[in-house]
């Protein structure tokens, strides 16, 4: 069994690393100023010259770039490519007109096949192995990601995307899957539906699953091993940097590996933008030096952890992350979904014309994210039968909905019962196990 | 004046939110006439009936109740059997929906009152009266 995908990528030197990223660097920055106009008047505000990059050492010269930065140049503003060349387009869940989309070339879509590729590898996976991929298929990166990962691996895809669940149980049965990628959530659920299917997990051939694009806790990594009697990858990544593969976890449980031959890391700290060092918790930020539809610059995911350049026991130099702690703003990632509350909030005043009090409760019944909105009732909306109060609820659920797409469950509360704080409204309850 | 204010209230379906009401409306001195709740799972609507309609509005606001007047009407029907449906009949002959009715008996003996919201009260206290069934007047219903 080939414990790693790309040897020469994954087990270079740090002096080795140092110079390919350094490299790598320079010449992107000098693509991007001419390329990219965005990026040329980023640059030229903060006062830098491609020249002025000499190596990964001077990266924190360059301006940051943000989700809103993404929406400004919505559609197609930080595409560093012509129309031509893109090849594919994923976009992240969010509000309509809001979302952030993102253009692969063909070498992008290689990129992310390789760094799926090597993901996989850490999973146990080589040619014989069957990858069913049971993540959504479409302009969510998770079908597709894993899907390009085993086909360069040169494994057998399966593309069940996500739900049917036992039919997808059935073929993984039947076809013989050893390596099952989908949400963390989701493989809790195809474990539990397994046993009241009343089969028998040793009846499989799942050897492991690679799982990732929610938040999940150690415990629930040990449950779905359990359940499922398989190991675990947590893989990590966004749709702006490539999707998931940005970085994998070994068989260390020590951190989470980032390829960062293709996604520089840097964490800062999120209130000064200063660059922290290793080891301590802040924003990690992401400069991709070799995509070409989308190379972001030192994009800040919002994504609060530590690293670490110490080389790993399973041989691997790559930087590690911890897990994620949590975010510098307040979005919530609820069974994969990206939400903000204010998404809530403009979905409510669609409704409403005033903004009303509301309260997010996130929580979890057994394995499923569940999303609860508490909305103050106003005179205004106040009626004596309950057909209307029905009728509003509906009205609420089908908005959010469509902003979401996500179901959420609508709960009318009394006025004030909602608590007032003096400073940034507190919006969300997060019920669920960190 | 036929048509009667019904207040109408918001509550949440927990321990105690009931009592919030009618806590304030007993510190003001108004008395219930009669009551009905619909409730759901998370949340119900208080309708009553009382003496002074436009103190219990102004008082409940006051304390932050969501709360509404609706107009229905109130009905006296002899308190043996067929006596609501008789009622009922005319209406359902003049093309007039219920909405919802609730019920109370009056001090007087033989006599019951139904409280109904229709979605036309104007034609359903035409087609009652032209029937024969009596519909009280709102002055009578508050000093009942």
């Amino acid at each position: 069994m080939a414990k790693y995908w790309n040897p020469e990528a994954e087990c270079m030197s740090r002096e080795q690393m140092h110079s390919l990223q350094s490299e790598r660097l320079c010449s992107k920055i000098k693509e991007v100023y001419d390329s990219v106009p965005y990026y040329r008047e980023k640059m030229d505000q903060a006062g830098v010259k491609p020249e002025d990059i000499r190596s990964v050492d001077d990266l924190h010269l360059l301006p940051f770039t943000s989700k809103q930065d993404l929406r400004e140049a919505y559609p197609y503003g930080l595409f560093a490519r012509p129309n031509k060349d893109i090849v594919e387009i994923h976009a992240t869940s969010g509000t309509t007109g809001k979302q952030i989309v993102a253009g692969y070339t063909k070498n992008d879509l290689a990129i992310w096949g390789e760094v799926m590729a090597r993901t996989l590898t850490a999973a146990g996976g080589d040619e014989n192995s069957v990858v069913q991929s049971s993540y959504g298929y479409g302009l969510f990166t998770g079908g597709l990601g894993a899907h390009y990962g085993a086909q360069t691996m040169g494994a057998m895809a399966l593309p069940t995307s996500s739900g049917n669940t036992e039919r997808q149980i059935r073929l993984m049965h039947d076809m013989g899957t050893t390596i099952l990628c989908c949400t963390p959530s989701y493989a809790l659920y195809i474990g539990e539906t397994i046993r009241d299917m009343g089969l028998d997990i040793n009846e499989f051939q799942l050897e492991a699953g690679v799982f990732g694009a929610e938040p999940w806790t150690v415990e629930m990594q040990h449950e779905i091993e359990r359940l499922l009697n398989i190991r675990t990858v947590d893989v990590y990544g966004l749709t702006e940097i490539i999707g998931p593969g940005v970085a994998f976890s070994c068989d260390q449980e020590c951190g989470i590996h980032i390829n960062e031959d293709h996604f520089i890391p840097e964490i800062i700290d999120p209130e000064t933008g200063e660059v922290l060092p290793d080891g301590t918790l802040g924003e990690l930020v992401f400069t991709c030096v070799t995509k070409e539809g989308m190379p972001m610059m030192r994009y800040r995911t919002r994504d609060i952890t530590s690293i670490t350049h110490e080389a790993c026991a399973c041989g691997r130099t790559l930087a590690r992350m911890k897990k994620i702690q949590g975010r510098s703003d307040d979005m919530m990632i609820i069974r994969g979904v990206n939400v903000f509350p204010s998404q809530v909030e403009s979905a409510l005043l669609d409704i409403t014309d005033v903004a009303p009090h509301y309260m997010l409760i996130v929580d979890r019944e057994g394995t499923r994210d569940t999303l609860e909105v508490q909305v103050e009732m106003t005179e205004q909306f106040f009626s004596d039968e309950v057909k209307q109060l029905e009728k509003l609820e509906k009205e609420i659920f089908e908005k959010l909905k469509s902003a979401l797409g996500l179901a959420t469950k609508i709960k009318l509360v009394e006025p004030k019962s909602i608590s007032r704080s003096e400073g940034k409204a507190v919006r969300v309850i997060d019920k669920r196990k960190k | 004046m036929m048509l009667v204010k019904q207040i109408s209230v918001f509550v949440e379906n927990a321990r105690g939110k009931l009592s919030k009401v009618t806590e304030i409306l007993a510190k003001n001195g108004i008395n219930i006439r009669a009551l009905s709740i619909a409730d759901t799972t998370d949340f119900g609507i208080l309708r009553l009936i009382v003496q002074d309609p436009d103190k219990a509005l102004a008082v409940l606001k006051e304390n932050e109740i969501t709360v509404k007047s609706t107009d229905v009407i109130v009905v006296e029907i002899d308190d043996k059997p067929s006596g609501l449906n008789s009622a009922l009949v005319l209406l359902r002959d003049a093309g007039v929906a219920v909405e919802y009715m609730y019920a109370f008996v009056s001090k007087r003996e033989n006599e019951a009152y139904v409280i109904l919201k229709s979605d036309n009260a104007e034609q359903a206290v035409k087609a009652l009266t032209e029937g024969g069934v009596r519909v009280v007047p709102s002055k009578e219903v508050y000093e009942l």
